[in-house]
């Protein structure tokens, strides 16, 4: 299963629209059911006539990792936002924002995305521009840059995300 | 009763962003409230239909976010075209 | 008052009280990129504590989805609505006056 398939992502594609359009409208009659199926199909279609249908837009390949990683996102952000609702309670706000630049371990593109969102859905830390394999990320204070200048979920990426499935 | 507290809850968190929108002093500032008024917008919503009890009004929460969305980024690019405008004439 | 009911008036109090917290923080942080670090909390803390006190005010069934997926759009857009506006603000010249650039 080493080289690329289309119609793999295709069909995931598909089944994926199905069940949102199920959980959307609700209804199994006919009719409803013979519209989904409809739009489901253009909608493949269209995607697959723009060229988006890929391991990049659709990373099966990594899914499983990355709901291990989403768990341990979770972690990270509850603990950083506590750091913010601290200091934003705080009567004087103990705040002392900077910029720094670090150097991410991400080959990939779809690594560097996960990463840049990760850190920016962290409270306490913004990724502000992304340059080659440098972030320009900005820091609310030390505590919550530190993280981020340690890399700690750079490496909890699962460094698959280049590999086709 | 409690979702009536957090309505209002959530309509004075709304107030507080309007504040910034008025305040700027930024036209980023000013974007930010008006972001951060959608998110509240769209929790209002799902807070609505929870209160009249009718799940379908969860569509419309969703459709919002979405276009919370595009009206942001749409905004951002017009702020990014107005200097060069101006660099221009 | 059933449990899920006591734990979603737990959830929706908690997400309320994020909610003030982070516009609170909007108001009071002093420029322009501490104050996204502030949105940023309501926008995933608090949303996400709101939609699951919703979740157990319902009757689980398709409506549970449907507050699933909109939490999953919020995740989503959020993180990419907020990097364009420190992008944009970024590249139009805006510095924050106290800050060094890498420390």
């Amino acid at each position: 299963m080493a080289s690329f398939s289309p119609m793999k992502h295709a069909i995931s594609l598909g089944v994926l629209l199905a069940l949102l359009w199920w959980c959307l409208s609700g209804y199994p009659k006919p009719l409803l059911l013979g519209l989904g199926l409809g739009s489901v199909l253009f909608t493949v279609w269209f995607a697959h006539r723009l060229d988006v249908v890929d391991h990049e837009s659709h990373p099966l390949h990594i899914s499983g990792a990355l709901l291990a990683y989403w768990g341990r996102l979770t972690l990270e952000i509850v603990r950083s936002s506590a750091q913010v609702i601290g200091m934003i309670l705080s009567p004087k706000p103990a705040i002392a924002p900077y910029f720094l630049r670090v150097k991410v371990g991400q080959p990939s593109d779809l690594g560097k995305v996960i990463l840049g969102n990760s850190i920016t859905l962290t409270p306490g830390t913004v990724t502000v521009l992304v340059n080659g394999d440098e972030f320009l990320v900005h820091a609310l204070s030390p505590a919550s840059g530190n993280g981020v200048r340690d890399g700690e979920l750079d490496r909890l990426i699962p460094d698959d995300c280049e590999r086709p499935a | 009763m409690i979702l009536f507290v957090v309505a209002v809850a959530v309509l004075l968190s709304i107030v507080f962003a309007l504040l910034r929108a008025f305040l700027g002093p930024t036209v980023f500032d000013r974007i930010l409230a008006v972001n951060s008024f959608g998110t509240k917008t769209v929790l209002l919503i799902a807070l609505l239909a929870a209160a009249s009890g009718r799940g379908d009004y969860l569509d419309l929460a969703l459709l919002y976010a979405l276009l919370n969305f595009i009206g942001t980024v749409a905004l951002l690019r017009y702020t990014e075209q107005a200097p060069r405008r101006q660099e221009g004439s | 008052m059933s449990l899920a009911h006591l734990f979603s008036t737990v959830l929706l109090g908690t997400g309320a009280a994020m909610l003030i917290i982070g516009s609170v923080g909007i108001n009071r942080f002093p420029h322009f990129y501490s104050r996204l670090h502030a949105a940023g909390v309501v926008d995933t803390v608090a949303a996400g504590l709101f939609l699951a006190g919703l979740a157990l005010y319902f009757d689980p069934g398709l409506v549970t989805v449907k507050l699933l997926l909109v939490f999953v759009f919020l995740l989503f857009t959020s993180p990419t609505a907020c990097h364009a506006l420190a992008r944009a603000a970024y590249s139009s010249g805006l510095r924050e006056p106290a800050a060094g650039d890498d420390r």
